[in-house]
């Protein structure tokens, strides 16, 4: 854009922009000092205090707490999760977006899944419990990881045609008058032709994942809880320990700040796919 | 499942995929690839809805780990009319949303607007916006219960400094909403500032250029430009959004658990609370049901009036 902008029109913007930006981190900041102080300190609200780290060492190291095992059970429910939906997604996707099924299957199949992308996921929760515990899985963390492939199984579905339809139809032709099998054909050019796609959905399906809360709450029990629901436990007990709390939410940003801070890009691609043309 | 040959399928506009040869692996590659999508769907979606549906016309109690069901027909529909905690959560539900959804795209819409204008920083911006979309919902709740504490939380020492008195946020039966609806607008406001920059990004330039030659000011630019052009994209925004905001859960778990009273008590917490804390899951299925249905009747709604919308 060329045009003639005064001073006061850019310093007011960007006046107006670092005051959301400060609104949106005070918050943050606030928190992470909060888990850096004693108990005392919060409650007298002292803006000055000497900082410790003992609130992380109550979360991650004594007898009673069991945040290094929860943090263990969403890092493998949100990373098998993860690898099974973005499998399952990609081979949906080729065949949707392709049309090489009967168009009822095809246009039922997206249908249903973008409907059960709006339904409340409490709504599924009770069945699913009783379900799993027919069978054995309640409490386990394969239901959960079930749970959770089934929960982000529309978004990714949804993504990875939008990534494999700006495949050129010409490469697979091509591919397959030079003698490839379809399931060459899938493995060797159109996975590595949807990476970015990859990316994008598997970013986002690990940190809807690693954040879910209402689903984990009701499936897990004592040795399978997720981060999230020892979080809630922290926030119910008796007499809170605003804290530890803190400290433990503290923790449990990580891998949500590592992901944005190395893949912004995917990140933004894939929450705006589909949206803006 | 059958393996269909390319030949069989419609062509509705669009190339269909070269003709599949005769090769076994080639002829049942679509069907297995289709396969797990369509059987995940049917085992945890569609058999758990049937199972809502059985659940919701009979009670079911657990003994020595099997499940007894006792039929008794409509009552648990009859109950549900009749059921004040249902009332307010429905209640509740619509108003949070509605109020929510409308400030979120108003302020984000405001950030994408001051953001498109900036070149030197955007980036940086934009990370800073997108974090809080990031973060599990129950460390938003945590952070926010914090917060809002009587004794030491950061808004009563804000408002301290203006003389203003300490205030119970979430205690209040009048402000616990409004509590709980700021702190939703703090979390969601990044994901439509982040749909709507993407769609001004993508808007095409000489049309503004056309209407600055024009000397048109910058509220008719935003009125008869901007608008019109970025309709398609807040309509995606707005509708997406919409559907979070019904699922609310989370926040309200930690903020307030639904009280006090009834005054924040949402659909999403009364289901939980008859299937999971009073065991009554075939009341808690009825709820379930008519949920659903009702989000059917206002998806069915919606549809219709997008065709309305975009016809001439």
């Amino acid at each position: 854009m060329t045009l003639r902008r005064s001073p006061t029109i850019v310093v007011s913007t960007h006046a107006g922009l670092i005051g959301a930006a400060l609104a949106v981190l005070v918050p943050f900041v606030w928190i992470a000092a909060a888990a850096f102080k004693t108990q005392i300190a919060l409650l007298t609200g002292s803006l000055f205090f000497t900082p410790t780290l003992a609130n992380f060492h109550e979360v991650l190291f004594t007898k009673t707490s069991e945040y290094l095992q929860n943090f263990w059970n969403s890092m493998l429910v949100a990373s098998i999760s993860t690898t099974i939906v973005l499998t399952v997604a990609t081979l949906g996707a080729h065949v949707l977006v392709r049309r090489q099924a009967p168009a009822w299957l095809l246009h039922g199949l997206l249908g249903w899944s973008i409907a059960f992308h709006m339904i409340p996921p409490i709504t599924m929760v009770g069945p699913w419990f009783v379900m799993f515990r027919y069978v054995g899985l309640d409490n386990t963390l394969t239901g959960l990881i079930l749970a959770h492939v089934t929960l982000n199984l529309p978004m990714a579905l949804w993504l990875m045609c939008v990534f494999v339809r700006e495949i050129p139809l010409e490469l697979e032709e091509a591919a397959l008058i030079d003698g490839a099998t379809r399931p060459q054909l899938f493995w060797r050019v159109i996975v590595p032709m949807v990476r970015p796609g990859l990316a994008a959905a598997g970013i986002l399906t690990f940190i809807f994942s690693w954040n879910e809360f209402a689903v984990a709450l009701n499936l897990t029990q004592k040795a399978t809880a997720t981060v999230p629901v020892a979080i809630a436990k922290y926030a119910q007990e008796f007499e809170i320990k605003y804290t530890e709390m803190a400290a433990g939410a503290l923790l449990s940003a990580i891998p949500a700040v590592i992901l944005l801070l190395l893949g912004q890009r995917h990140i933004v691609r894939g929450l705006t796919a589909g949206a803006v043309k | 499942m059958t393996a269909i040959r390319s030949h069989d399928v419609p062509a509705a506009g669009r190339r269909s995929a070269p003709a599949l040869r005769g090769r076994a692996v080639d002829r049942l590659w679509p069907s297995l690839s289709l396969a797990p999508s369509v059987l995940l769907f049917a085992a945890l979606t569609m058999l758990p809805i049937v199972n809502l549906l059985a659940m919701s016309v009979h009670d079911v109690t657990w003994q020595q780990g099997t499940a007894i069901w006792s039929p008794v027909g409509t009552r648990h529909y009859a109950a549900l009319a009749g059921d004040p905690l249902f009332r307010a959560g429905v209640g509740n539900t619509v108003v949070f949303a509605t109020v929510a959804v409308a400030l979120q795209m108003l302020l984000g819409f405001a950030l994408a607007l001051l953001t498109s204008r900036v070149f030197h920083g955007r980036v940086v911006y934009r990370t800073i916006f997108v974090l809080p979309i990031l973060v599990p919902g129950i460390v938003i709740g945590a952070m926010w219960k914090l917060m809002y504490n009587f004794d030491f939380g950061i808004i009563n020492q804000a408002i301290g400094l203006f003389g203003m008195m300490p205030r119970d946020f979430l205690g209040d039966r009048n402000l616990a909403l409004a509590s709980v609806i700021v702190v939703d607008v703090w979390h969601w406001t990044p994901f439509c500032f982040l749909l709507l920059l993407a769609g001004l990004e993508s808007l095409p330039q000489d049309v503004f250029e056309a209407a600055r030659i024009d000397g048109a000011s910058w509220w008719q630019e935003l009125r008869h430009v901007t608008l019109p052009l970025m309709l398609p994209t807040i309509a995606v925004t707005l509708l997406f959004r919409l559907i979070v905001a019904f699922k609310v859960f989370d926040e309200v778990f930690l903020l307030t658990g639904g009280g006090p009273g009834t005054s924040t008590e949402v659909v999403s917490f009364s289901i939980y609370r008859r299937f999971f804390t009073e065991d009554r899951m075939g009341y808690g299925s009825a709820m379930s049901v008519v949920t659903l249905f009702a989000l059917a009747l206002l998806i069915v709604l919606a549809q219709g009036i997008a065709r309305q919308v975009r016809r001439p």
